[in-house]
């Protein structure tokens, strides 16, 4: 580890202002930027811790729902209008992790949180992202947990967190805001980048630029959601694959249905054709099964990991199940 | 009687709160830190080291590279014979490999010039997995500790079998895997005048002794090891590893007391592991269930020979679990650009029980036999390679109470015939059997005027209970209570004995604390005769007895302190050594167990949970009725580890290990683990040991995974031949 400096600058303009000098990272609850300095992965000069701000507040009011970018992930799991308006999120939430890690990760950090694949993680590989141009031996290699959408040549690396799954699911914002005080929102799905021929950019973010809460529109479908989270063992791993469904029916059709996939794509993957094939159907078994499989079309798999897409399949069935039951 | 009772062990209450003091945490003033660079290619050589960055870093005290690390003595007589690598040429032989050591005076500082240690090598053509050569495979040199040959065969290799014969031909494969245990390997190191002490996490102080001093060109006595608790070592801590004759040889180096711990992703280079296994088992039965033929051939990975050779022996156990008239087994390795592999718990019976005792179930489907009443018809009386009657063996007794406690007549013998609302539900069995092992030790015991005593033996309490277990037997020995015995351990300088591994610590060292404590009686009632008065005298000892703190006579009674106030004396000692009894060489020594397990399976999802177990043990006389049930369902659950998780992965273009970390290698968490049920069936064995002891370590591993693997095929009808059992293999 490279020592470096680490402040807790006291209010947002500082912060930003602070985060956009070249070398310095943002830390909320730092359970991702200490292993990953610990690993020397990342060899930031200057830490701005995010302590010091008051950007823990969950709100609801005016039909959006409003989570602080330090709210904990398990604050947010137990919140009551979370529980019971927005299922996937709490569940999505619960099934990450442990409770340790879940009282100091945070909304931001979570979803900001570096991938998993092995590769990026050991310095004693060659990785695009963590080093450009230097190769990707994940590919050819040990590529089990990695995935199979939104893959270039030069990286396949898996986004690891549940929570986004959820969230793109309900087509949530993130509000930022720029050194300088400029806010903007954007929509979660533009906030990431996919690896192209440049994965070490990861998202749409300016330099110093904060992610100061996640909004959710009040939305019909939510109520009627879940997530689904399948991993090696039976807790205490990230997901093979998962899957953040909900659906809307009314007078037995389907009028909305949000399906979005997690393990499987080097972003949180949205999976619309499913969700096309479903709406205006009648909840059952055959319509889902016939929904889940049109995910297969932009799947580029290795002989390791082809088997998550039979996998998501199946998950996306049960889910849909689960909650048209 | 203390002895079989489940008596909370003795070293707990320093556990829980931090008091006991692992190898780590000894605080030696000026003590220097030193962190190990280890190696980013397989094959190749060092063309040189750039220390420019590192060697300007603050805090640097020395930087021991390949180019000028101290010469040790003859490699090849030290004792372990693991001695590779310890910084003597500049040749890569593996991925990880030890290639520098940096000490500074904090650990971090030591941490971050480490990391900047460059290195040029030139990379040559290695052999990254065992797959890429598993058509060039050797003979082990040395197998089993010369305890066994590689190759065996009962009766004709190649039988005329009738028509009608069954066969079951397959390929069964387990993974590397790696001990993990709690606590790293640690050493601090302490020169003083010549002398060298280290205070090493080791599953053998008396090995550690030997191998250090042998390498350092030293008289045994002049090494000091102590090792009072162990935080799990599983094999990983049996041999002497490099980092533990680094940390000493950094120690001369920099003229001060020196601490080396390994970290979490350097243990997966640096203290051996479970190799590959490849094993062919060719069974065939006659049609009404009898063996014909057994055929177990083994190829399993070594490292390159400069490295060293280690021999997973997996077939061992074929050569004595069932009755047939033609066994035949093999064991061939394959050099791969890996580390050296160690024993890891049940070395050679966990691997080897996953293809036996599934070809077993394999051929009991073909037979449509029930698993259980085939084992039977094939039940060995005697051991059938080595032509030996069992010391014991209560098989039988484990399979009849297993099967009723598990339930085992509800099994539906039809694959995916058995449901729990939308998941399949499998019942699924396999033996398990191990060696029982001994060595010589010795221990000794002091006995004080308020009738407290201290039992000492140079053995080490890896963490299964032996502070508790050798305080029962003394305190029962001596009739005190158990609060009045203290033991010490994990000391070289104590009465030596082996290391704790094999299951063999208490068959071994429990013998010699008796001995130590027949020894202290005798002097006990020679003073109670000569000091107690006229009543005493000419009393034969033989009538006396020890209880409640005092000697016990035909008329009267005399307290431990009034016979010291007596006697004047303030203390008496007993020193005894205990060997295994020569007449146990004509006898087959194991022990032997049932596993049962079920499992639930989601047919859509192909998630595998164990839903309930069963294991019934054949382990002998239990010494404490609580340690021993860890050890069981520890062993259990490290099976179950094996069977659905446990997998150390390797880039097969790098040969670089890529999940050398905890959460990525995974192991079974609290929510994989049901109730566990463990049955010990009545059996004491008289002959392997006088206490009746058959060693519970390994046994309860053994079997755990085929009967996971057996369960998953009864609930599905899908054959895993390959650990661990994924997803994607039940996913249909
Ligand atoms: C053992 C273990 C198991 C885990 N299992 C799971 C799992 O199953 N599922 C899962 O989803 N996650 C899992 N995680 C990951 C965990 O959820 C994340 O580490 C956590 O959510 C990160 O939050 P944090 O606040 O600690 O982020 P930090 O580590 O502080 O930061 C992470 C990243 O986000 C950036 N950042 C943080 N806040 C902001 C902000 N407001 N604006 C802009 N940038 C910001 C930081 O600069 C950094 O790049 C696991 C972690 C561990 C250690």
């Amino acid at each position: 580890m490279q020592s470096f400096l680490i402040t807790d600058p006291p209010s947002l303009s500082d912060a930003t202002i602070l985060g956009g000098v070249p070398g310095a990272t943002f830390i909320a609850g730092g359970t991702d930027v200490m292993q990953l300095l610990k690993n020397n992965v990342i060899a930031p000069r200057q830490l701005i811790d995010l302590d010091k701000l008051n950007l823990s507040n969950i709100t609801n009011d005016h039909g959006e729902l409003r989570l602080g970018a330090l709210a904990t992930m398990a604050d947010v799991a137990a919140h009551p209008v979370i529980r019971a308006d927005w299922p996937a999120i709490s569940q999505a939430l619960l099934l990450s992790a442990s409770p340790q890690v879940r009282n100091m990760g945070t909304m931001g950090g979570n979803l900001l949180q570096r991938t998993r694949c092995l590769y990026f993680r050991d310095n004693g590989f060659a990785c695009n992202k963590r080093a450009p141009g230097s190769g990707c031996p994940a590919i050819a290699g040990d590529s089990r947990d990695l995935a199979i959408f939104g893959t270039s040549s030069h990286c396949i690396a898996t986004h690891p967190s549940d929570l986004p799954v959820a969230l793109m699911a309900f087509n949530a914002e993130v509000e930022l805001q720029a050194p300088g005080g400029a806010t903007r929102r954007l929509p979660l799905s533009k906030l990431y980048r996919l690896p192209g021929t440049t994965p070490h950019i990861e998202t749409n973010l300016q330099p110093g630029e904060l992610i100061t809460a996640v909004i959710l529109a009040a939305q019909g479908v939510s109520r009627r959601s879940t997530y689904l989270k399948v991993r090696d063992r039976t807790s205490f791993a990230f997901a093979l694959v998962s899957a953040a469904v909900a659906l809307d029916i009314e007078d037995g059709t389907i009028r909305d249905a949000r399906v979005a996939l997690g393990g499987v794509g080097t972003m949180p993957w949205r999976a619309p054709l499913v969700e096309i094939a479903l709406r205006g159907q009648t909840p059952n078994d055959q319509v889902f099964e016939t929904a889940a499989l049109k995910i297969a079309a932009g799947a580029e798999t290795t002989q390791m990991n082809a088997f998550k897409i039979r996998l998501a399949q199946r998950i996306i069935v049960r889910a849909l199940q689960t909650v048209s039951a | 009687m203390y002895v079989g009772q489940g008596v909370d062990r003795i070293d707990g209450k320093a556990k829980i709160t931090g008091g006991a003091k692992y190898a780590a945490e000894f605080d030696l003033p000026g003590t220097a830190h030193a962190v190990l660079v280890q190696s980013t290619i397989s094959a190749g050589k060092i063309t040189g080291f750039d220390l420019v960055l590192a060697e300007a870093m603050p805090g640097i005290l020395a930087i021991i590279t390949t180019d000028n690390a101290e010469k040790l003595g003859n490699l090849k007589a030290a004792p372990q014979k693991v001695t590779y690598p310890l910084l003597q040429d500049s040749n890569i032989k593996f991925n990880g490999q030890h290639i520098a050591v940096v000490v500074a005076d904090t650990f971090e500082r030591a941490t971050a010039a480490a990391a900047a240690v460059r290195v040029n090598y030139r990379a040559t053509r290695a052999v990254n997995t065992m797959d890429q050569a598993i058509s060039q495979s050797v003979t082990p040199k040395e197998f089993s500790n010369g305890r066994a040959k590689p190759d065996s065969q009962v009766g004709d290799a190649a039988p005329l079998l009738p028509a009608g014969t069954l066969r079951v031909e397959q390929t069964y494969t387990t993974p590397i895997e790696h001990h993990n245990p709690m606590e790293p390997h640690a050493t601090i190191a302490n020169w003083s005048g010549g002398q060298l002490t280290v205070w090493t996490a080791t599953q053998g102080i008396s090995g550690a002794q030997k191998a250090l001093s042998s390498l350092f060109g030293l008289e045994p006595k002049s090494v000091t090891v102590i090792c009072p608790y162990v935080g799990g070592g599983f094999g990983s801590k049996g041999n002497t590893w490099p980092p533990a004759v680094l940390a000493a040889m950094a120690a001369r180096r920099v003229n001060r007391p020196v601490k080396l711990v390994v970290t979490r992703e350097q243990m997966f280079t640096s203290n051996g592991y479970r190799p590959r296994t490849v094993q062919r088992v060719k069974l065939a039965a006659s049609p009404d269930g009898k063996l014909l033929s057994v055929r177990h051939d083994v190829k399993t990975q070594t490292s390159m020979p400069e490295v060293g050779e280690f021999a997973e022996p997996s077939a061992l156990i074929t050569r004595m679990l069932y009755e047939a008239p033609s066994i035949g087994t093999s064991h061939r390795l394959v050099q791969v650009n890996h580390g050296l592999p160690t024993y890891m718990r049940g070395p050679g019976e966990s691997s080897g029980a996953f293809a036996i005792e599934s070809a077993m179930d394999e051929m009991a489907a073909a037979l449509k036999m029930d698993p259980i009443a085939f084992r039977l018809k094939n039940y060995a009386e005697n051991d059938p390679t080595a032509r030996l009657p069992f010391a014991s063996k209560a098989l039988r007794e484990c399979y009849a109470q297993g099967a009723t406690a598990f339930g085992w007549e509800k099994r539906n013998p039809i694959p995916r015939s058995m449901r729990d609302g939308h998941l399949l539900v499998g019942m699924g069995m396999a033996t398990s059997s191990y060696p029982t092992n001994r060595m010589p030790a010795s221990a000794s015991i002091r006995l004080t005027a308020d009738g407290s005593a201290l039992v000492r033996s140079g053995t080490q309490d890896i963490g299964t209970g032996t502070y508790t277990t050798l305080a029962q037997v003394a305190a029962d020995e001596l009739g005190l209570p158990l609060r009045k015995v203290r033991t010490q351990l994990g000391d070289s300088r104590l009465p030596s004995a082996p290391v704790s591994g094999g299951s063999m610590t208490s068959a071994s060292v429990v013998p010699a604390v008796q001995a130590a404590a027949q020894g202290m009686k005798s002097q006990l009632f020679a003073l109670a005769i000569n000091h107690g008065g006229p009543q005493w005298r000419g009393i034969s000892p033989e009538t006396l007895a020890l209880s409640e703190s005092a000697v016990i006579g035909p008329t009267d009674r005399l307290s431990i302190a009034q016979i010291f106030a007596r006697a004047k004396i303030a203390q008496l000692n007993a020193t005894a050594g205990a060997h295994p009894d020569s007449d146990a060489q004509k006898y087959s020594k194991h022990a032997f167990g049932a596993q049962f397990a079920e499992v639930r399976v989601d047919p859509d999802l192909g998630i595998v949970r164990v839903s309930r177990w069963v294991g019934a043990f054949d382990c002998g006389r239990i010494l404490n009725a609580k340690t021993a049930r860890s050890q069981l369902i520890g062993g259990i659950i490290y099976g179950m580890g094996m069977a659905l998780f446990e997998e150390t992965r390797v880039d097969p273009n790098s040969g670089r290990i890529t999940n050398a970390n905890i959460s990525d290698y995974l192991v079974a968490v609290n929510a994989d683990v049901p109730d566990i049920e463990t049955i010990v069936v009545d059996s004491v064995d008289p002959i392997s040991n006088p206490l009746g002891t058959k060693g519970i370590g390994e046994l309860p591993m053994v079997g755990a995974a085929p009967a996971i693997a057996n369960a998953v095929y009864h609930a599905t009808g899908i054959r895993v031949r390959d650990l661990p059992i994924r997803i994607e293999n039940l996913l249909v």
